[in-house]
């Protein structure tokens, strides 16, 4: 027999390990919360979001639907931003009023990455919000921008919108496209390294702002 | 690869040929027998306080955020049973993942050992250099255990190419050109003014008025590997989790060194275990919520970043991802073993181990260290005889059951340790002629113990015993096979009257 490539003899190591296979193992018990007690986007669900991003040390701002694009502008006042990116599928409408420079970066017209590093922050919008976890999924989708820009700037502000929000982490993924590039973000950069005691920024956006739109009415 | 031929080979197996346990290549193999290597852990009062502090305080925050939801027992049982599944579905899972994989532009690579992964990686690299007309000389990583094991990096190194670590922990270790002795927090063993010390050692340019607060540490780190982050070319990492349904690839972390090496360079290699599969996306929902509560004690870690193959425009162009087995399938081979191979990595059992609280994690000799790492490294490595330190691990513990009680995926780490310990009993017996001492010293026990002349004679006899003790002890080591068990322990003061003499001097009348 000729020598095996490496592919074969791992899969044939595999089956003489494992044998007879004639029992199957028993079927996967799922009897934990795949729902939560609350409805996405109900109010105590965007209470408990804006306390667990803040218990992670993340800061939040509420504001109603027609006040988002002038809360955008606070944060960024507040924060000191002059030059931010967006990615290229962003509401326009977002930064108006704004006497700052928004750079749009597309995948197909890609801000390089030591541009990305002299800019002030970064502004996005979202896929999903897991409040139970305080955890806000980004995509790659148009509202999300390439990873690459919410990851080099130091700051870091999102806009979620009741109707993103999810209670528990299994209603979250099953929003979420596998296929894309995914990346969820709980708070700032943090670290446990030292003396397994948590400390926030390190590597990513060392602030992390969330402004968390409520539903209209 | 769907060549109906190859299928049919490849179901035959091998009949009769064990699946080999890991090459000598890598670092499960330590020098010193635990007992060996505790002595001196147990004499270094730095050390024991370090790890008495960051385990404590991680048991804390643990034992919180898992009061926190109602349902994890049922997550815990719902995770045993995806990695049961997983185990038992492992071929047709694997070519499901490459199936997936390659259909979104990644490249799968299988090694069967530390030096076939090394070699693949380093032509890997070698190969971008190629592509981008100027050889890389650098690499930057995210931390793995696969690669830890495998020992990537002198491999690397070996081939002209610097292997640089980006997680703090681990930039700790290699700055310090120390060994990992944690799974999660490879620098567990060194407090904040050790590490201060060393970045002031080891980091060109660092500000020399750092102190030790952990935020300034942190801020050290920043500063240090920024540039390299953003210029480099290659990345290298291992993966949490692989999805056979969709090809998707994952990792867990905090400090966004991870997102660094997954998105900005051109070409990315992963060095996954072929244990780390999930079925399907779904299966996330039990791991995602198991994992981070169970390894640094948060709800959720501050970034976990999934991909799956090229996205054109965002992130790697080039991406592979090299399966490796290294001695897996060897531990796949034994039907109680193998749960071991269900291990997530997140080091919830290392943190509850009395036993890893005052040894450290320098004393199992492996990169798996604690009650996780002396239940794995025998079945990856295998154990040697001849004072084979591997030999030693499955003893390297009190059985109390309290990783058992942590364990996020439910492993019964109790019942393996002791599983193994009969294995290598086993093969002790068969590699020797004579029985060992401890063959030997039962066997005598059976013999005495079956008859109540020889049983009320050897009472007597122990009484002997008392001419050694002091203060009610013998901690007098006793001669050799006895010093085997006197090494590690005191005996009681033998009591100036068996039971049965007692008896019958107090109740004999009654009889």
């Amino acid at each position: 027999m000729s020598p095996l490539d490496a592919r074969d003899e791992v899969l044939a190591r595999i089956r003489t390990a494992l044998g007879d296979r004639s029992t199957a193992p028993p079927p996967v018990p799922r009897e934990y919360a795949v729902q939560g007690a609350h409805a996405p986007g109900s109010a105590a669900l965007l209470d408990l979001l804006a306390e667990r991003l803040v218990d992670y040390r993340a800061s939040v701002r509420r504001c109603a639907e027609p006040d988002v694009g002038a809360t955008v502008v606070a944060a960024l006042a507040a924060r000191g931003a002059r030059r931010v990116v967006v990615p290229g599928g962003s509401d326009v409408g977002l930064l108006v009023g704004w006497d700052g420079e928004a750079l749009r970066d597309t995948p197909q017209r890609p801000l390089p990455v030591a541009t990305l590093d002299t800019l002030d922050g970064v502004v996005t919008g979202c896929a999903v919000a897991i409040a139970e976890t305080g955890t806000i999924a980004l995509d790659g989708s148009a509202a999300c921008g390439r990873r690459a820009i919410t990851l080099v700037p130091d700051y870091h502000l999102v806009v979620v919108r009741a109707e993103q929000v999810v209670g528990p982490v299994p209603e979250g993924l099953a929003r979420l496209d596998a296929r894309r590039p995914l990346t969820l973000v709980s708070g700032p950069s943090a670290t446990s390294d030292i003396e397994l005691d948590r400390v926030e920024g390190v590597h990513g956006p060392r602030t992390l702002e969330v402004i968390l739109v409520h539903p209209p009415g | 690869m769907s060549d109906p031929s190859s299928t049919t080979r490849t179901f035959l197996g091998l009949p009769g040929v064990p699946p080999p346990t890991a090459t000598e290549r890598g670092t499960l193999r330590g020098t010193r027998t635990f007992p060996q290597a505790a002595r001196v852990a147990l004499a270094d009062g730095q050390l024991r306080r370090n790890l008495g502090h960051a385990t404590a305080t991680i048991r804390a925050k643990r034992a919180a955020v898992v009061g926190e939801l109602p349902d994890w027992e049922a997550l815990r049982d719902a995770g045993s049973a995806i990695k049961t599944d997983v185990m038992a579905r492992l071929p047709e899972l694997l070519e499901e993942l490459e199936r997936n994989v390659t259909a979104a532009g990644g490249v799968v690579h299988w090694a069967r050992d530390a030096d076939e992964a090394n070699r693949i990686v380093v032509d890997l690299v070698r190969a971008a250099g190629v592509r981008h007309g100027e050889p890389v000389r650098q690499v930057v990583k995210v931390k793995s255990m696969a690669t830890q094991e495998i020992d990537l990096n002198q491999a690397l190194e070996a081939a002209g190419i610097q292997a640089v670590e980006t997680d703090l922990a681990e930039l700790i270790v290699q700055l310090g050109h120390d060994t990992p002795s944690h799974i999660l927090v490879p620098a567990i063993h060194r407090n904040r003014a050790e590490i201060r010390e060393i970045f002031l050692r080891e980091m060109p340019g660092v500000d020399p008025g750092l102190t030790d607060e952990p935020r300034v540490l942190a801020m050290a780190a920043r500063e240090h590997l920024r540039r390299t982050f953003l210029s480099a070319r290659v990345a290298i990492s291992g993966a949490n989790f692989g999805v056979a349904e969709t090809g998707t690839l994952g990792v867990v972390e905090s400090e966004g060194n991870g997102r660094m090496c997954l998105t900005l360079p051109d070409t990315l290699i992963t060095v996954m275990g072929i244990e780390k599969l999930l079925p399907t996306w779904r299966d996330l929902e039990v791991f995602l919520q198991l994992l981070p509560r169970s390894s640094t004690g948060e709800r959720m870690n501050p970034y976990t970043s999934f991909w799956t193959g090229v996205t054109p425009g965002d992130g790697p162009q080039d991406v592979h991802l090299v399966l490796l087995d290294n001695g897996r399938t060897a531990s796949l081979a034994d039907e109680v073993g193998r749960q071991a191979l269900h291990c997530i990595r997140c080091s919830a059992c290392l943190n509850v181990c009395p036993v890893y609280e005052r040894a450290g994690g320098h004393a199992y000799g492996s990169v798996y260290p604690g009650p996780i790492g002396a239940v794995l490294t025998p079945q990856l490595a295998g154990m040697h005889g001849h004072g084979d330190p591997v030999d030693s691990l499955p003893y390297a513990s009190s059985l109390c059951g309290a990783c058992f009680d942590a364990c996020p995926v439910k492993i019964d780490i109790p019942s393996l340790l002791v599983h193994l310990r009969s294995r290598h009993v086993e093969q002790e017996r068969r590699r020797r002629r004579v029985p060992t001492p401890e063959a030997a010293a039962m066997a005598a026990a059976a013999w005495v113990m079956s008859s109540p002349g020889r049983f009320a004679a050897a009472e007597r006899a122990t009484s002997a015993g008392r001419l050694l003790a002091r203060g009610g002890w013998i901690s007098t080591p006793l001669p050799f096979p006895l010093s085997r068990w006197t090494a590690s322990r005191d005996l009681p003061e033998p009591p100036a009257e068996t039971f049965r003499t007692w008896w019958r001097r107090t109740r004999g009348s009654e009889r």
